[in-house]
């Protein structure tokens, strides 16, 4: 820590650690509810806790970059943060309006739009909280000595995943145009700024991990941002295949669907690539597995897996299935939970001054973490796939289909039982590094 | 080989020239002629059903257009698959369902009870017939609920 004032980044992901484990809370409550145990029906119907899930997701990973940013953004424009009480306001408004939003759902006040089911009225809020946050960071990094390209790409992020939560907000009469701009935000946020943020934490990590030069890190950067964009943009056609709008999206969603994996594989081969260059060996391990996880699974979650579903011959089949659960836990896991762990784990013992690089808790939680995921996965790409025949090609009844793929669930809970002990193991972690200290300003990485 | 500068062009350039073109395309798939969303179509009924669709959260569950969370049946073109199934009668079982004071549990999985009126349950049912009239560039026969209802009939 170089800064005072990257100590509330701490806060941030304490925030995002307590979200995440209510995620997983509720993602249980779905999984035994899919076998037959939905004993809690009554007070989290299964509409509840999956947007629940989903919403604590959002929150959880918004919460991680804000702290990623208010650690990242003092340490490259070389000063302190501009204000640090209202940044401590904004974690705290966060914080109620994500907690309010989840009570909310419970008593069926929401909007029932996928992923974006927060109210009207929080959504105002969430706007005035992001404004808030994006005023703190732009103004520390206008104000600061210097503005690096990483700065520039994880706060030019942040900026536009703000401007893009706009198009969600503008109320529609036809479900088609509903859903057309819902994906604005959800696809161009996921498969577009969320990345370049991703590539924004990952590029700070690999120069401080590698001590490869900056330089070299920040051309690559540009480039892997660059075929994001040139290829999740029009992507997002692949959406749009089937819900009612014109043809011409099959033709450019499926073209540049196919592109995407491309801009994956390129932030895989770049942070493998920069490790091997690198000549500094920082002992900071567990910051090391959990980048080069993040971009490696990253590539198999959302680039490989999403390639498969995303072409338009395939997708008529799997489009409204679990094919689409199966790719969206390893995309999201891969590409964005595991770069906030991944920064967590990186600045946590500069925070606090406790210097737990290398323990086998942490080792045993990466791994954990990542075995459950990908039996999840599998889990829910079987059980996906054989909805996808039973259902879609042998015309089966939807209900007696999920009677057949339900044992899929049971493996499913199985997974996320070895998922969630990897992630306990790493809060346990996480505690054990204790509170922030001005003294961790003193001691040398 | 490459220069910082060039790399800075190619994705300023980049993403310029494709949010350019993602634009122009959305003009373009709304525009008269190319537009097929069944917009025409939309009458007070249906706005009405929509809004208890999103009020209620029925995502959360069901999919519709295939969007939503694969619990519950997909229910675009529920209508007619419900009329094939229970001999013309499909509007008058939507019905009951929705108006239901207890939870509706068939093969297992509970819905919640909404006890709508029959004008609130009216309105759900006009939305899922406009849903079922759109275009939707050959998935309806995917899903062909009809032929499904056939087969299994």
């Amino acid at each position: 820590m170089k800064y005072k004032s990257q100590k509330v980044a701490y806060w941030f992901f304490a925030l995002s650690m307590l979200l995440l484990v209510l995620q997983i809370v509720y993602g249980f409550v779905m999984g035994f509810a899919r076998i037959g145990f939905d004993n809690l029906h009554e007070f989290v119907p299964f509409n509840v806790a999956r947007a629940v899930h989903t919403n604590l997701l959002v929150v959880w990973l918004l919460s991680g970059f804000m702290g990623a940013a208010y650690y990242i953004i003092p340490e490259e424009a070389q000063r302190e943060l501009v204000n640090v009480k209202l940044a401590y306001v904004q974690l705290i408004s966060l914080a109620l309006v994500g907690v309010t939003a989840i009570v909310g759902f419970h008593f069926n006040i929401w909007e029932g739009r996928k992923f974006l089911e927060i109210p009207r009225p929080l959504d105002y809020l969430v706007v005035v909280n992001v404004l808030l946050f994006l005023g703190l960071i732009l103004t520390t990094l206008f104000k600061g000595k210097r503005q690096t390209t990483t700065a520039l790409v994880l706060s030019m992020g942040l900026l536009f995943a703000a401007l893009l939560y706009l198009p969600g907000m503008i109320p529609f009469d036809s479900q088609v145009t509903d859903s057309f701009f819902r994906w604005w935000v959800v696809h161009l946020w996921v498969e577009g700024v969320w990345e370049l943020i991703m590539g924004g934490i990952l590029s700070f990590l690999l120069i401080k991990l590698t001590g490869v030069d900056r330089e070299v890190i920040e051309k690559w950067l540009y480039v892997i941002v660059g075929l994001t964009f040139l290829s999740g943009v029009l992507g997002t056609g692949h959406h749009y295949y089937y819900i009612g709008v014109n043809k011409i999206w099959i033709i450019v969603g499926g073209i540049f669907s196919a592109l995407e994996p491309l801009a994956f594989l390129a932030m895989a081969l770049f942070a493998v690539n920069m490790y091997r260059k690198g000549e500094k060996k920082h002992p900071n391990k567990l910051a090391l597995y959990w980048t080069l996880g993040a971009a490696i699974t990253s590539f198999v979650g959302a680039g490989l897996l999403g390639f498969a579903h995303t072409l338009p011959q395939t997708n008529i089949y799997t489009h409204g299935t679990l094919v689409t659960a199966m790719h969206g836990h390893l995309a999201f896991w891969g590409a964005y939970g595991m770069i906030v762990l991944a920064i967590i784990s990186y600045s946590l013992p500069n925070l606090t001054g406790r210097k737990l690089y290398d323990s086998s808790r942490g080792r045993m939680a990466f791994w954990l973490a990542n075995i459950g995921m990908l039996g999840m996965t599998v889990a829910f790409g079987v059980a996906g796939v054989a909805q996808v025949y039973l259902e879609r090609k042998f015309k089966m009844d939807f209900m007696l289909v999920q009677k057949e793929i339900a044992i899929h669930f049971v493996v499913l809970v199985l997974c996320a039982s070895i998922f969630a002990t990897g992630i306990v193991l790493y809060i346990i972690d996480f505690y054990k590094h204790g509170r922030p200290t001005d003294e961790a300003l003193e001691i040398n990485e | 080989m490459l220069s910082k500068k060039q790399a800075r062009a190619f994705f300023l350039g980049g993403t310029l020239v494709t949010f350019l073109i993602f634009i122009g395309l959305t003009i373009y798939s709304f525009s008269k002629g190319n537009d097929q969303t069944n917009r025409e179509n939309l009458t007070a009924d249906v706005v009405r059903g929509k809004e208890i669709w999103e009020s209620n959260n029925c995502m959360g569950c069901h999919t519709l257009l295939g969007e939503g969370a694969y619990y519950a049946p997909e229910l675009t073109k529920v209508v007619d698959r419900l009329n094939i199934r229970y001999d013309g009668n499909g509007e008058e079982v939507i019905k009951s369902i929705l108006m239901s004071p207890s939870p509706w549990q068939l093969n297992g999985r509970k819905m919640v009870a909404y006890g709508m009126t029959e004008q609130e349950a009216g309105d759900v049912i006009a939305f899922f017939k406009w849903i079922g009239k759109i275009d939707l560039n050959g998935f309806d026969r995917v899903i062909s609920p009809l032929a499904k209802e056939k087969m299994n009939k």
